[in-house]
């Protein structure tokens, strides 16, 4: 039999490569590893911290596979044949107590990060949080800014440097809300009320999206989160032209559609979220054509305020 | 089977040990079961699986017990004289199904037919007992329908009442291979696997009253 | 009359699902028609459907993984070409197809593909490792093949008649309610995956109780090959398992079917019950794939290596370490679900706890090969391959354990990677593995090596280049289940993904090569003794392929490799040991029960799918009169007389005795 040492080889030259050409791409894209925010950096060092950890581990293991069955192929007359060794006291001890003392160190990095970053923690920071209510539809976003009265359907508009206290929740089935450079992800649950805090750091514009499978017109449920400086966030507000978001305007939304353009509405009746979050509101209706079977495909209406 | 030849292992790769004399003990080396062990074990995993069944539906009812939307509680819907007497019906029918069983082993046709029919009885008065109970609520509109607490309920006592249900089709069917067949020992295995399933569904109930009879109209 | 049933039930707009439909069907009266021009249906009756041997139910069990398992890539494919080709919308799939595609899949290649050849191998294995005759509970062991079997029609049927699921591989609610999934996709998903699941319960219940109590004469516990171990350890959590997925499932028929309120958004259901009762089940599922798997690689290295696995007691302590500890993590599947830092740190602590007893399995296979003699052959290629990218998708899932992380990438082409990385390079490979090791045990003939060696060259570099992509377009921030996407940075990864799956297409026509050219030429390759590879257990012992008894004599098992020392000690006598003293034997006899028990259930899963209530009260009480017949059965045995298992076994001892007196000259 030949042997495979070779094709490992090169694999492992090419790690150093494939891994700097991700590092390069991770410094365009909305990547999880170039936060913007205090949370997202938390969350990044934590996951770098324990790959350190891991690959500790792992690098040697993997390099002692390949070598041992390189060494000890059956053509290999150097290699000494030891078909009694089957049981060794102090290999035992060190393959127990190595992965478990790490898994302790590992255990207090969960421990910690965990609370430090759970998602309803407040930010330690001065400032009074700028408090933002998102609803999740089938297939769009909701954004009210109660303290505002004004609202915003699709696009996530935020203040660099405040904090941002989010209550989510959904109007239908699950999503979750995700803005990958900002931080933690949390799943919006109907009759339920999730909380997130996130911080902005640096102005730009940032992919936000559902990360959770939620139906048909999942793939357009994406919004743009842009953070700009806090009185360039303020004048927004102010200038924020649109219908009154009340219960009629929530029964529109409560109706499938997918790819809608982002809007905005003025004059928010704040009591919304929470009658959606209990179920006061009745939730979404679910398809309203094509029960069952194809050819009963669909139809929704794309795009466009109503 | 018997006992195997204490001979020390001519070779001990993990350095296990001699091994002692009658291996049967504790180390299970004694070889196949008999038929019997074999049945009556496969069939108590099967009631263990059961069991798994059964916690899964009083965890979701534990959980869902408060969500009554504005219907009726624990409470305000149940019965404890019905329940008490659903429970005498059941725990007696076990009782004559372990009379069955020693008159299984004395392979006594009359007793036998007797008390089966008496455990087939009592159990069908339970389900009947259930049955009304069940329709009361439903004619009230406190249906499964109704609540998440009302679902949870009607599932998980409900389930109960489909096992005893399919416990006295089984009984008969048990009854008419005794009539036919006489005692023959496959028979036997089964009427013990049937006599463990009746007698978990008694456990299984004790569960119930206590969990969700009494617990519920004490709070 | 025919309930929800009627033309429009067939997809006639979408020409994906018809024609591959048709083709289905063409290919099945295809087979048919030849089976039966050729007159072999009387002798696949009396010999396959009815068996209730293991080892044919085992072959069975494999035939329809395989099967399964090529339908499900081929949803693979289609998935991987749609996100190909879907950069600003464009692809060729529509959302409600691209939809039901991934579940597919999911479901498929999890429930349909995986679990029927584990639980295959087990069959066919087990017995024969243990040294006994069969199974304890042989008709119910076909009973259980045949509803697997009827969860995988069902499922196909669904592309033909009506839709499937078009909610992932698990039916979150709501949005698998009935208001928001009101077609019979769920339905079908639900009924498929309910009646198979009791096929799969069925049969933890058998191999535990013929585990435990049904060994050859001396074979203690720490006697048992390791596969046994696993396969032990594996059909304990199925019988822990499964009922909670049956449980979970009916809840969400019930308020599908009568208006219950489980998981309902209105009326106080709750569903996040849903999640963690689900993940109950669905975290130990994973591990009764990947146990057996472990029980494969160890006798595969133990073998190949020419050593006997290292640290067997450390082996099975890990194994049942694994086992209990497997049902203490679920809840890393929805740490975003908001449940808090303790309950959040409890579970990720849990789940990086298993971890150490896999790392301690892994260890004990690199000191098996160390100061052994290795022949790469290819069962021993796929265990290579296993080792190294088991470990990085275990790497992979102790970064998803720390929730910090895992609120990062949840749901992400991250966790994609990941779980592949850990089911394909685990289980898959094992499987593979398991089958090139076993199938001249099966067939009585060895398959083509080199053919072998190209699938899995094939396998290895396309699994990598399909997947490897992935982890990168996950930290890009890519979300899973995506039918189209306007990223630009994702495309060159997405692409190269595609790229793969070409590869691993290429690895599938090897390994179809393989079958055909090993089967075209199994004269020249026929396993004459029973022990092609050198073996060490009790498997080994009986010709390919064994007869219906499987030993003449059960063997009484004096040592741990008990076969091994029975070679050892024949070696150097250069002859067999002394001839059995043959008695006649007792064998179950084969029963038409399982198929028929399943033809009823498919009646009453597909009329329960389409509402026809006439048609589901025809099948249950079809279902119950099968089991009365059964239970009427005067005799379920017949004798086999001892002149016959003397002239099987002697016919098998003369070949051994030959090819021990040509190694002695040799």
């Amino acid at each position: 039999m030949k042997s495979r040492g070779l094709g490992y080889k090169r694999a492992f030259r090419a790690s150093p490569i494939f891994a700097a050409t991700v590092l390069a791409s991770a410094a365009q894209a909305d990547s999880i590893l170039a936060p913007v925010g205090p949370v997202g950096a938390g969350d990044r060092i934590i996951l770098l911290d324990a790959l350190a950890i891991m690959l500790a581990i792992v690098i040697p293991t993997m390099v002692a596979t390949l070598a041992f069955a390189w060494w000890y192929r059956a053509s290999n007359k150097r290699a000494v044949y030891r078909p009694d060794f089957t049981y060794s006291g102090r290999l035992e001890l060190i393959v127990w107590s190595i992965p478990t003392l790490v898994i302790f160190f590992l255990g207090g990095v969960i421990w910690i990060g965990s609370h430090r970053l759970d998602p309803f923690e407040p930010l330690p920071s001065k400032a009074k949080p700028l408090e933002i209510e998102a609803i999740s539809f089938d297939w769009k976003w909701l954004f009210i800014y109660p303290e505002q009265h004004v609202a915003s359907l699709n696009r996530l508009v935020i203040p660099v440097g405040r904090p941002l206290h989010f209550r989510i929740t959904s109007a239908s089935v699950f999503n979750a809300f995700f803005v990958p450079r900002l931080g933690s992800l949390i799943y919006a649950m109907n009759g339920m009320v999730s909380q997130l805090n996130l911080e902005a750091d640096k102005p730009g514009t940032y992919r936000g999206f559902s990360a959770h499978f939620s139906g048909d017109g999942f793939s357009d449920m994406k919004f743009d989160s842009v953070a700009v400086p806090e009185t360039q966030f303020a004048n927004w507000a102010a200038g924020v032209k649109g219908a009154p978001l009340d219960r009629t305007a929530v029964a529109t939304l409560l109706k499938q559609s997918r790819a809608v353009t982002p809007y905005t509405y003025r004059g928010v009746d704040t009591s919304l979220f929470d009658a959606i979050a209990s179920r006061k509101l009745p939730p979404g209706e679910g398809p309203t054509s094509g029960r069952g079977g194809p050819g009963t495909r669909n139809a929704m209406p794309q795009g466009g305020a109503p | 089977m018997s006992a195997v030849d204490s001979t020390i292992p001519t070779s001990d790769p993990y350095r296990l040990g001699w091994q002692a004399p009658n291996l049967s003990r504790g180390h299970g080396g004694g070889g196949p079961a008999t038929k019997r062990v074999i049945v009556g074990y496969g069939f108590w995993l099967f009631l263990l699986s059961d069991i798994v069944i059964f916690s899964c539906l009083f965890a979701t009812y534990a959980v869902l017990a408060d969500a009554t939307a504005g219907g009726p509680r624990a409470r305000d819907i149940f019965e404890l004289n019905r329940v008490a007497l659903e429970t005498a019906c059941l725990l007696t029918s076990s009782f004559f199904c372990g009379l069955a069983t020693i008159a299984v082993a004395r392979r006594n046709q009359v007793l036998t037919q007797v008390t089966l029919t008496i455990t087939g009885l009592l159990g069908l008065a339970f389900l009947l007992l259930e049955a009304s109970e069940f329709s009361a609520l439903a004619a009230h509109g406190n249906g499964p329908t109704r609540s998440a607490f009302l679902t949870g309920f009607f599932t998980l006592v409900g389930c109960h009442g489909l096992h005893v249900t399919a416990g006295l089709l089984w009984l008969g069917t048990m009854m008419a291979q005794f009539y036919a067949k006489g005692f023959r020992p496959d028979i036997g295995r089964r009427f013990l696997c049937f006599s463990m399933f009746w007698h978990f569904l008694d456990i299984i109930w004790v569960a119930i009253f206590s969990l969700v009879y009494l617990v519920g109209t004490r709070l | 009359m025919l309930g929800k049933l009627g033309w429009d039930a067939i997809p006639w707009d979408q020409p994906i699902p018809l024609v591959s439909g048709a083709i289905i069907i063409l290919i099945v009266l295809g087979v048919l028609g030849w089976v039966v021009a050729k007159g072999w249906g009387p002798y696949l009756w009396k010999e396959w459907i009815t068996s209730v041997d293991h080892k044919h139910i085992g072959i069975m069990y494999v035939l329809l993984g395989l099967l399964m398992l090529v339908r499900g890539f081929i949803d693979a494919i289609m998935m991987r070409s749609q996100q190909a080709l879907a950069f600003h919308g464009g692809g060729y799939l529509a959302p409600e197809h691209y939809d039901q595609v991934f579940s597919a899949h999911g479901t498929i290649m999890v429930l349909f593909a995986a679990m029927p050849l584990v639980i295959g191998l087990m069959n066919f294995v087990v017995p024969l490792q243990l040294g006994v005759r069969d199974v304890a509970f042989p008709t119910l062991n076909s009973v259980s093949f045949w509803l697997t079997a009827t969860g995988a029609l069902l499922v196909n049927i669904s592309l033909l008649v009506g839709e499937f699921a078009r909610t992932g591989w698990l039916p979150y609610p709501p949005l698998s309610e009935l208001r928001y999934s009101p077609g019979v996709g769920v339905d079908y998903y639900l009924w498929a995956v309910q009646i198979s699941g009791v096929g799969t319960l069925l049969t933890g219940i058998n191999f535990v109780t013929t585990i435990l109590k049904i060994r050859a004469p001396g074979m203690t516990y720490l006697r048992m090959p390791m596969f046994c171990w696993t396969a032990l350890a594996s059909c304990l959590l199925i019988i822990a398992a499964f009922p909670v997925l049956t449980a979970t499932l009916a809840m969400l028929t019930l308020d599908r079917y009568l208006g219950f309120h489980f998981f309902t958004n209105e009326a106080g259901g709750n569903a996040m019950m849903f999640m963690n009762l689900i993940w109950a089940w669905g975290h130990p599922e994973v591990y009764i794939l990947v146990l057996p798997a472990f029980g494969i690689y160890s006798e595969v290295i133990s073998t190949f290596s020419g050593k006997p696995l290292f640290g067997y007691r450390s082996m099975v302590a890990a194994t049942l370490f694994i086992c209990i500890v497997s049902f203490c993590t679920w809840l890393h599947h929805f740490f975003t679900m908001g449940a808090g830092g303790d309950v959040n740190a409890a579970f990720g602590i849990s789940t990086s706890i298993i971890a150490v007893g896999t790392g301690v399995k892994m260890y004990n296979w690199l000191f098996t090969m160390y100061g052994g003699r290795i022949r790469f052959t290819t069962p021993m290629l796929w265990s290579l391959g296993f080792m190294t990218t088991f470990i990085t998708g275990g790497l992979t899932g102790v970064l998803l354990a720390v929730p910090p992380a895992d609120f990062l990438l949840h749901n992400s082409m991250f966790l994609v990677a990941h779980f592949h990385h850990v089911i394909v390079g685990g289980v898959v490979f094992a499987l593979l593995a398991g089958i090139a090791y076993w199938w001249p045990k099966a067939f009585g003939f060895r398959l083509h090596e080199g053919w072998g060696q190209a699938t899995f060259w094939f396998g290895l570099v396309g699994f990598y280049v399909t997947f490897m992509p992935m982890y990168v377009v996950g930290i890009l921030g890519m979300t899973r289940r995506l039918q189209h996407y306007d990223v630009p940075e994702w495309r060159p990864w997405i692409l190269i993904s595609g790229l793969g799956i070409v590869i691993l297409i290429g690895g599938v026509i090897c390994q179809v090569m393989q079958l055909a050219v090993s089967f075209l030429r199994r004269h020249e390759l026929r396993d004459e003794t029973g022990d092609p590879w050198d073996g060490r257990t009790l498997e080994w012992a009986t010709s390919s392929p064994p007869p219906v008894f499987n030993f003449a004599v059960l063997p009484q098992v004096k040592d741990a490799e008990h076969y091994w020392e029975m070679k050892r000690r024949a070696r150097e006598a250069a002859r067999l040991g002394k001839e059995p003293d043959y008695q006649p034997l007792e064998m179950p006899r084969n029963s038409p029960t399982g198929f028929v028990c399943a033809f009823f259930a498919t009646i009453v899963g597909f009329a329960l799918i389409w509402h026809i209530w006439w048609f589901m009260i025809v099948g249950l009480i079809g279902a119950y009169a099968t089991f009365v017949v059964f239970a009427w059965r005067d005799v379920p045995e017949y004798i086999i007389p001892a002149a016959e298992v003397a002239r099987i076994d002697r016919a098998n001892r003369e070949a051994r005795q030959e090819a021990l007196s040509g190694e002695a000259l040799a």
